[in-house]
Formats: C-alpha cells, sequence, structure tokens
C-alpha cells in the first residue's frame, strides 16, 4: 500500500486521457452488463427449468393444438409420474404493449407439477372454490398494480373474440430469484365450457413430470411413439430444451450476445492498450529514476500492472454498477422480458473480464519497464 | 547521518576497467584500462569534454552499468559481479543519486520525492516522515515540502533531488552536473550545500562536471579524455 500514491499519481498525470479511458471500459461495461441482463431474460429460463419435467407439443409446431384425452394415455406410460396440459390464451388486457401470458390450467395438478409458483394455501382454496377464478404472478401483479378481489377482463384474439373477465383470488410468489412471475393462470373447465365450439377438448401442450429424471430421453420417446400415426403426432423434448427452442426462434441468443460482447472488448483492448503503451512510453525515462534509486525489475512490472489493472477495475466496476442499477429497475420493455436481472454469476464474470482486460493491456509496457536498462532510461529524461 | 569507518582502504577502487559499446560492426570504446579509488569522506570531481567516459564512469560506480572487463568494488564489495536484482538492492542501500536535470517524479510533491528511496527500506510510515523532514531541512526547503516540482525554481528542484539522494543515508553520492541546468547563483548554492555535506556530515561524493568553477569546489579533479585519465588535481 506504500506504493498507492504512486501508482494513483502515475493515473492522475493524464487526467483528460484518463477520464476518457475509463468512460470508454465503463460504456464497454454497462453494454455487457445490459446484454447479460436481456440474455438472461432471454434464455435464463433453460436454467431454471425442471430437469425431471418434459414438455409435449405437437410434431409440427406449437401452435397445433393436442387432444385432451391424451393427458390420460400419457399418465400410463411407463416412466410418467404425471402429467398436466396448459394452452396459450394470448389475451389482451387494456393494450396490446401490456403484455403478460395467460394459460387455462387446473389448478391442483397444475401447482404440483411446478412447485416454484409459491401460492399461499388460502388462495389456492379460493381458487378452487372461484370458477372464474385466476392467480397472477408478483412481478404483473406490482406491475398493474393488481390486488386479490379485483376483475381483470382480458380481451381474447384467439379464444371467441369477447372479453373475458376474472376474479382475482391469488398472488403467487416464484421459490427462486429468477422464477417467472409475470403468467396468469386460470381455470380450465372455465375456459373450456367458454370458449366456442371450435377448440373444445384441444389443449395447447402438455408438462409430464418423470418418475427418474436419468430415464427422461427413453421416456421421450416412449410418449412419442404412443401417438405415432396419429392425427396429432407429438414432439417430446426436456423443458430446458423447449424454452431454449423458443427463444432460439430469435436466433442464437447466447452466440449474439458473445459477439456483439468480442467485439465490444476487443476495441477496449486495443483503445487502453495503446493507453498503456503511451503512458509508459512517456515516462521512460522516471522509470529509469526509479530504477537508479533502487526499485526492481519486478517492482515496475508490478506498478504498470497494477496501474492498468485499478483503471480496468475501476472502470469495469463502475459500468457494472450502473448497469446493476438498470437492470434492478426491472423489466424494461414493460413484460417483454420478464426475466430481466444482472445474475451475480454474471456480474462475478464482469470483474474477471475487467481483471483480464487490466492484465492483458498492462503486460506488454509492464515488460517494456522491466526490461529497460537504467543508463539508457536516464538518457531520455 | 553516518560513514562506514575508514580502515584505510577505499571506498571505491576501479581496476583495469574497459567499457565499450558495440554499434553495429564498430566497437566504441569509451573506457580503456582505467584504474581509480576514491578514498571514504573524498569530494572527488571528474572533469573531461563530452564523450570522455565520465559519465560512464559514474554509471559503473553506481551500479547501473557493468564494465565489459577490470572490477568495480565499492565499500569492499564487488559489485561488477551482482545480478540485476542483486545490484537493484545494492543501490538502494549503498548509492544516493543526483541528477543534472534534477528528474523529480512530476506527479508527486516534494516529500513524496524525497521518500522514494526509503519506500524499498522496512521503515514505517512515520519513520519515513521523520527521515524526510530530516533531509528537507538539511537542503532548507522544510517549507516546500507539500509543493509539485513544477511550481519550484530549478535550484530548489535540485535541493529536492539533493534530499533524495541524501536521505537513506547512502554511502556514496554521485552527482552527473548537478549545477549543468542552473544559473550560476542557483549553481552556488547547490556546490555550497554539496561541500557543507561533504564537509559537515562526512559524505563521499563523486561529481561529473564540466565547469570548473564547480570541480573547484572538490578535494580532488581528475581530468578524462577519449576513456583515460589524463590528469589529477588535489586541492
Amino acid at each position: 500500500m506504500k506504493f498507492a500514491h504512486l501508482i494513483w499519481g502515475n493515473l492522475a498525470r493524464k487526467k483528460l486521457r484518463t477520464t476518457l479511458t475509463l468512460l470508454s471500459i465503463l460504456v464497454a461495461f454497462v453494454l455487457y452488463g445490459i446484454l447479460c441482463a436481456v440474455k438472461q431474460a432471454l434464455i435464463g429460463g433453460v436454467a431454471l427449468a425442471g430437469a425431471d419435467r418434459l414438455i409435449v407439443r405437437h410434431k409440427v409446431s406449437i401452435i397445433q393444438l393436442l387432444p385432451e384425452s391424451y393427458q390420460a394415455r400419457m399418465e400410463k406410460i411407463p416412466g410418467v409420474a404425471a402429467a398436466v396440459h396448459q394452452t396459450w390464451f394470448g389475451g389482451i388486457y387494456q393494450d396490446p404493449k401490456n403484455f403478460f401470458m395467460q394459460s387455462p390450467v387446473v389448478p391442483e395438478e397444475f401447482m404440483r407439477m411446478f412447485p416454484e409458483f409459491l401460492l399461499p394455501p388460502e388462495q389456492m382454496k379460493a381458487w378452487l372454490a372461484t370458477r372464474t377464478g385466476a392467480v397472477v404472478g408478483r412481478n404483473t401483479a406490482d406491475r398493474f398494480q393488481f390486488k386479490i378481489g379485483d376483475k381483470i377482463p382480458i380481451q381474447s384474439p384467439i379464444w371467441g373474440q369477447k372479453t373475458w373477465e376474472f376474479d382475482l383470488v391469488g398472488i403467487y410468489d416464484g421459490a427462486k430469484k429468477g422464477t417467472d412471475t409475470t403468467a396468469m393462470f386460470f381455470r380450465y373447465d372455465f375456459f373450456n365450457e367458454s370458449r366456442a365450439e371450435r377448440g373444445k377438448g384441444l389443449v395447447g401442450w402438455y408438462a409430464i413430470r418423470v418418475k427418474d429424471p436419468a430415464q427422461a430421453a427413453e421416456v421421450a420417446q416412449r410418449v412419442d411413439a404412443e401417438f405415432e400415426n396419429s392425427p396429432a403426432e407429438t414432439r417430446t423434448e426436456p423443458e430446458g430444451a423447449f424454452v431454449q427452442g423458443f427463444a432460439n426462434q430469435m436466433g442464437n441468443i447466447a452466440l449474439i450476445v458473445a459477439s456483439i460482447l468480442a467485439a465490444v472488448f476487443f476495441t477496449i483492448l486495443l483503445v487502453t492498450g495503446s493507453t498503456m503503451s503511451q503512458a509508459v512510453r512517456e515516462r521512460l525515462g522516471e522509470l529509469g529514476v526509479l530504477k537508479a534509486i533502487g526499485f526492481t525489475n519486478g517492482q515496475l512490472l508490478g506498478f504498470v500492472l497494477a496501474e492498468s489493472c485499478l483503471l480496468a477495475l475501476l472502470g469495469g466496476g463502475l459500468g457494472l454498477g450502473l448497469a446493476w442499477l438498470f437492470a434492478a429497475r426491472g423489466d424494461p420493455t414493460g413484460g417483454m422480458l420478464p426475466l430481466f436481472h444482472l445474475s451475480t454469476g454474471d456480474l462475478v464474470t464482469g470483474v474477471a473480464i475487467a481483471l483480464g482486460l487490466g492484465l492483458l493491456t498492462g503486460i506488454f509496457p509492464a515488460l517494456t519497464a522491466m526490461r529497460l536498462h537504467v543508463a539508457d532510461a536516464l538518457r531520455r529524461m | 547521518m553516518s560513514q562506514p569507518q575508514s580502515n584505510g582502504s577505499p571506498l571505491v577502487r576501479i581496476d583495469g576497467v574497459e567499457k565499450y559499446f558495440q554499434r553495429g560492426a564498430e566497437k566504441i570504446h569509451v573506457l580503456a584500462e582505467l584504474n581509480l579509488t576514491v578514498a571514504p569522506g573524498e569530494f572527488l570531481a571528474l572533469m573531461g569534454p563530452s564523450g570522455s567516459g565520465k559519465s560512464t564512469l559514474l554509471n559503473l560506480i553506481g551500479g547501473l552499468d557493468r564494465p565489459t572487463k577490470g572490477t568495480v568494488t565499492v565499500a569492499g564489495e564487488r559489485i561488477d559481479q551482482l545480478s540485476d536484482r542483486q545490484l537493484a538492492d545494492w543501490r538502494a542501500r549503498h548509492i544516493g543519486f543526483v541528477f543534472q536535470l534534477y528528474n523529480l517524479i512530476p506527479v508527486l510533491n516534494a516529500e513524496r520525492n524525497v521518500e522514494l528511496p526509503l519506500l524499498l527500506t522496512h521503515l514505517t510510515g512515520a519513520q519515513r516522515a521523520k527521515h524526510v523532514a530530516a533531509a528537507l531541512a538539511l537542503v532548507g526547503l522544510s517549507h516546500r515540502a507539500k509543493h509539485f516540482p513544477r511550481t519550484m525554481s530549478g535550484g530548489e528542484q535540485q535541493r529536492v533531488g539533493i534530499a533524495r539522494g541524501i536521505v537513506t543515508d547512502p554511502t556514496l553520492l554521485l552527482c552527473d552536473e548537478p549545477t549543468g541546468d542552473l544559473d550560476r547563483k542557483a549553481g552556488d548554492e547547490i556546490l555550497d550545500l554539496l561541500g557543507a555535506l561533504n564537509r559537515e556530515q562526512g559524505k563521499t561524493i563523486v561529481m561529473v562536471t564540466h565547469d570548473p568553477h564547480a570541480s573547484a569546489r572538490a578535494s580532488r579533479t581528475v581530468h578524462l579524455f577519449k576513456g583515460q585519465i589524463t590528469s589529477e588535481a588535489v586541492k
């Protein structure tokens, strides 16, 4: 620490240059943080997907419906513990911009299948007692200031071109930080009776719980074999792959994010590397003086590396802090990215990248300082 | 301030030193078969025209460079055989440098500049501060301790440079044209200061200079020409 003023003094030597470099690094890390939060929102569900759950959808596409009667047949397949169905409702609350998912479900079996949704027992009881009852996740309830007892009108462009009115009987929370609490679930019996004749008895997709996650692949094959050569053949895949496939409709998100960040960090590497090289070149004479006084090669190497790491960690830390503050405010799109948040893992990776940036940009100037011949350096003063 | 006890042996002994630089195919001889001794407490001036080898000789005595041939012994230690790391440690313990252009670190104030050599010791912050204050007082700059080099005159900067050179109480103070960048008045003040350090503190000083007026302050003057000693004058 006794050398801190020397390292800090060198950083403060050219204030404008240091500030501009710091800002470049800061902007890069703000971008990193926000892109990580977007990636988390788009494919974060993959990590949270249940390892013991499979999703069964129509073989052609998810918008093709499956018979409700498949549920009983699925539950008889060896290795299947339970099966529940869901259907895309696609309703609009007041304005198309107010997007959140709605789905009719059979309450008890659905909540057993998805234990990550936490609903207080008295609200579950109220849901079972109310045909028009619905529950919404905490995120959406907070977003629209919904409270229990509210009537929620949802206009459906798919199911009968009418406004459906639901009674809010419960608000569920997520068991984990990243659990999606934006959806609204309501009773399937009410939905099935109230929808137009077209579509009655059909559902969107199924979720299956397997008895042994290690046997999931075999169970998936058995399910698809069960419905082979039927009018509605199925495609069964792990929940994680299903979520990934859904996200991949927009492209390979992880690759896109990684490519953008690689380009940004490569640019920052050049900018910071050039700044550090110039900073060291300008004071070769002073480094020679330090050597003459008795500072060792290793100490000079350490000074330059400490300087570049301090610069990168300051810029990176500030950038990550700003990105974290931005992400902490929640989904900036008003509903399109419900899982938008900057994870601890991404923050730690960000700090590691900043440190790597510091080391990489400092190492060559540091080696120059280390190899400096003292008598030559003094002549440069 | 202390000096090693003199037992009659020289503090610096240069034996048969040669130094040449290779520039392409050309071999440039800077020092040739040079022998020199410096006694403890002596104030030696090295004079000679540009290219005579006086700065190279000073660098060899200060462990900043190694001879091509011959030996350099300072305070009983063969420094021409030391590794880079050992030389750095040795310089920190034994040598104080004063440069022509002061060579202060511009981002550090006077006391921080003077403190630099002490950062290589095991002294605490409070002990370092005490030594720095003493060194600045010795050169008459206590009132400028918090000032940065850019706000000081050349003479003041050189006095800070001297304070930095003596703060660790080195065995040997090496001065490379310490008055070369100063006007006569400021130069005289610096020479007075060096003289006082030599007389009152017993500092052994080796000073490179072009200026006969400066060399007149030394107790002995050695003249170099083309890498060889041509004459000596003892005061």
